[in-house]
């Protein structure tokens, strides 16, 4: 078990919450999950607006840190990483890809790529090849030299892809990745992140509304509520990548609202 | 993040909002200028009279009297030294004495005498004196019409503007403004005047040229002062002979050289060492023979110059203990010095007032960056920015316009005491002074401005980059 958690990519949560104050009352955005995902898994977390899934998210992306219990990626608790050791691990081990694509509007494509490798500082002289190399591989390698705006919202969220991948994660997390997008172009999106899993082997963490698109792509459906798990389903995989659904979906769409999957720990 | 890419990034965001980074820049700029200004002024100022000061020779020079000419400048006898008519004579003996003490350059003899000079025939009777060549550097020879001597034995004569102008026949009449070097007086530089002079020779028995080889063989009972010519008599004797000799003008001076004390008042300068060669009777060779009867020329006083103005008082005890009074401005440099520093702080004290502003500008600036990038800083911290090198990306761009704002100030600063100059001059010409640069930029106020210039702009930079570090990404990114 120790070994499994400790491949890269592996993630354990024990137990973890995640609180917030505002004013008198107390917001229990995720509040007590445990998860197991083996390294290479690719997973979609489901659940409505406040269900807790972005805020679990970001404590799997070190961006925000656990009240309480542990985040174990790669064998190390990140609830008991220093800040200089969250910003590392997101630099090395984690790639990000939001709903709003957050490309910087003034920087071109490449430059935006580019930006992760600033900061992991890769060699000067290295980084335009690795970053064209990216955005080939997601399909933009005609437009290195445009600026996010000149570009559609599929096009701006591949770049936004190329950049989480240039530093080769372990990780690939994406919130909402295809919120912004229309179904077709959402599909392409949540394609090309299949590809790069079965290409590169990093596990994905996606948060989605889209239960039907998660369902064709992701190997696993974790339903959450009220920051806590109401149901967690593997995929069968022979449906994958194919029109089909999984079987026993849960409809999800109320609060407190038990899952019909099997609640609690399923490991892959 | 390596230094490269955080001065490449900070320079990248800084052209993105390119008016405001532009105008709070202009604003550090300013503030550089008005220090850099101001204390340009004040260094300016000090060297402008420390360079007067020096060139007028007061502060650098000792006058040396004998104590037996009664003419000691606090009319009392300094030191406890024998009274005067037993202490030393201030014969050239005594000048080489003094002349090889440390720090000195050079000990001159104060030679001043009224005489009769004819120019195209007509006599006229002024006061002579004799100039050492270092003169040449005082500053009423700056502004010379023609040149000063070629060398100290030199045939040549410089004329003060009254005597030149009395020369061409010119009176001005009282309240009529200072006489002006003109195309009239240019016209006198090249001719010849003819100077008339009492020459001291020695009794006709030994009026052949006494070589100065003879000088260390003297008889024992003569004085010290009168090793003169080998087997002349102890008691020598001399005549006065009167005499005239040409010398060409060449040049005339508008002003007084006040340092040099031996030549204050007079209207005609010649070159010390020929004036000496001329063996001219003195009236304080007179006393001098009358006690003495030596041959070895004496003199009133001597101007002492010595290496710098810190020189002047041990040089003064060492002339004291060889018997001699001495008189020099003392300390006046040092008060001046010290009005300077008060002057320089003030001045930059005002120069930093805007500094200030300039600095306030800064944070402003940065702090409405990190409004405005509030999500850009999410996304960098997002895919892996540290704290540290948000921290380190906002001091970069604060550094940046600091750097450029100090580079643009020490520019413009340069520029204004170069207008303040040129107008000042412009001023000092319509009030017939002589050009003054009252402005000094030096190397070390260049760069001392634009580090300086830096340092504020980081300090204003601590807050805003801090800010920015703490800033949450997941606040920063929330969805909007």
């Amino acid at each position: 078990m120790t070994d499994k958690l400790a491949r890269p990519g592996a993630i354990r949560t024990e137990g973890v919450q995640r609180h917030f104050r505002m004013g008198e009352a107390t917001i229990r955005a995720v509040d007590g999950i445990s998860l197991d995902v083996a390294a290479g898994g690719f997973v979609a977390l489901l659940g409505s607006s406040g269900s807790g899934k972005s805020s679990l998210l970001n404590l799997l992306a070190g961006l925000d840190r656990p009240t309480a219990g542990a985040v174990i990626v790669d064998g190390r608790n990140l609830a008991e990483m220093s800040g200089e050791e969250l910003s590392r691990y997101r630099r090395l081990r984690v790639g990000m890809v939001f709903q709003a694509f957050n490309l910087i509007p003034t920087m071109t494509l490449l430059e935006n790529v580019e930006l992760p490798m600033r900061f992991a500082e890769v060699d000067r002289s290295r980084r335009p090849e690795l970053a064209r190399e990216a955005l080939v591989r997601v399909g933009l390698g005609a437009r290195l030299a445009h600026r996010p705006s000149q570009l559609s919202g599929g096009e701006q969220q591949r770049a936004a892809i190329a950049r989480a991948l240039v530093n080769r994660p372990s990780l690939l997390l994406a919130d909402e990745p295809t919120g912004n997008l229309d179904s077709r172009t959402g599909g392409e999106i949540l394609a090309l992140l299949h590809e790069l899993n079965a290409q590169f082997g990093m596990t994905v963490v996606m948060v989605t509304h889209e239960q039907a698109l998660a369902e064709r792509y992701a190997e696993r459906l974790i339903f959450l509520a009220d920051g806590k798990v109401v149901a967690d389903q593997a995929i069968v995989p022979t449906s994958r990548g194919g029109t089909g659904g999984a079987t026993g979906v849960p409809p999800v769409s109320g609060h407190g609202q038990d899952g019909h999957g099997t609640p609690g720990k399923v490991t892959l | 993040m390596k230094a490269g890419d955080l001065v490449e990034l900070a320079a990248r965001n800084l052209r993105e909002s390119v008016l405001r980074n532009s105008l709070t820049t202009v604003g550090i700029g300013v503030g550089v200028a008005s220090l850099v200004a101001m204390l340009s002024l004040g260094i300016g100022l000090q060297q402008l009279a420390n360079r007067r000061l020096e060139r007028s020779g007061l502060f650098d020079t000792i006058v040396v009297t004998s104590r037996r000419s009664l003419r000691g400048f606090d009319r009392r006898p300094q030191g406890n030294g024998p009274p005067p008519a037993e202490s030393r004579a201030l014969d050239e003996n005594a000048r080489l004495e003094i002349a090889r003490l440390p720090s000195v350059l050079e000990a001159t003899p104060d030679i001043r005498f009224v005489t009769e000079l004819h120019y195209q025939g007509k006599p006229q009777l002024t006061m002579v004196a004799g100039l050492p060549p270092s003169a040449g550097e005082n500053d009423a020879f700056e502004n010379i019409q023609g040149h000063f001597f070629s060398s100290g034995t030199a045939d040549e004569a410089i004329l003060q503007i009254q005597f030149a102008d009395d020369l061409l026949g010119v009176h001005p009449k009282p309240g009529d403004p200072s006489p002006k070097l003109n195309a009239d007086t240019q016209a006198l530089i090249g001719k010849e005047i003819t100077l008339s002079y009492a020459e001291r020779m020695p009794s006709p028995q030994t009026s052949a040229d006494k070589s100065p080889a003879g000088e260390k063989s003297g008889p024992p009972e003569t004085s010290p002062g009168a090793a003169n010519g080998a087997g002349e008599p102890a008691a020598a004797s001399f005549s006065v002979v009167p005499r005239e000799k040409t010398l060409r003008i060449v040049g005339i001076t508008d002003q007084d050289p006040d340092g040099i004390r031996g030549a204050s008042g007079a209207r005609v300068f010649l070159p010390l060492q020929m004036v000496e060669n001329l063996h001219i009777m003195l009236p304080s060779g007179m006393r001098e023979s009358a006690a003495n009867f030596s041959n070895v020329p004496s003199y009133l006083s001597l101007s002492v110059r010595v290496k710098s103005p810190n020189n002047v008082e041990s040089v003064q005890d060492a002339v004291k203990k060889l018997g001699f009074n001495t008189f020099s401005v003392l300390d006046a440099t040092r008060n001046l010095r010290r009005f300077f520093a008060v002057l320089d702080l003030f001045l930059g004290i005002f120069g930093s007032l805007a500094l200030t502003v300039a600095a306030l500008g800064i944070v402003n600036t940065l702090v409405m960056a990190i409004l405005e990038r509030r999500r850009e800083i999410g996304i960098m911290k997002a895919i892996g920015a540290s704290d540290g090198d948000v921290k380190k990306l906002f001091f970069a761009e604060a550094a940046v316009m600091g750097l450029v704002g100090g580079i643009l100030g020490v520019a413009l600063g340069w520029s204004i005491g170069r207008v303040i100059n040129i107008g000042t001059n412009i001023y000092l010409r319509r009030q017939d002074l002589p050009a003054e640069n009252l402005w000094s930029v030096p190397w070390w106020l260049v760069a001392g401005a634009i580090v300086f210039a830096v340092v504020v702009s980081m300090i204003s930079g601590l807050y805003p980059a801090a800010r920015a570090a703490r800033l949450d990404p997941v606040q920063a990114l929330r969805y909007e």
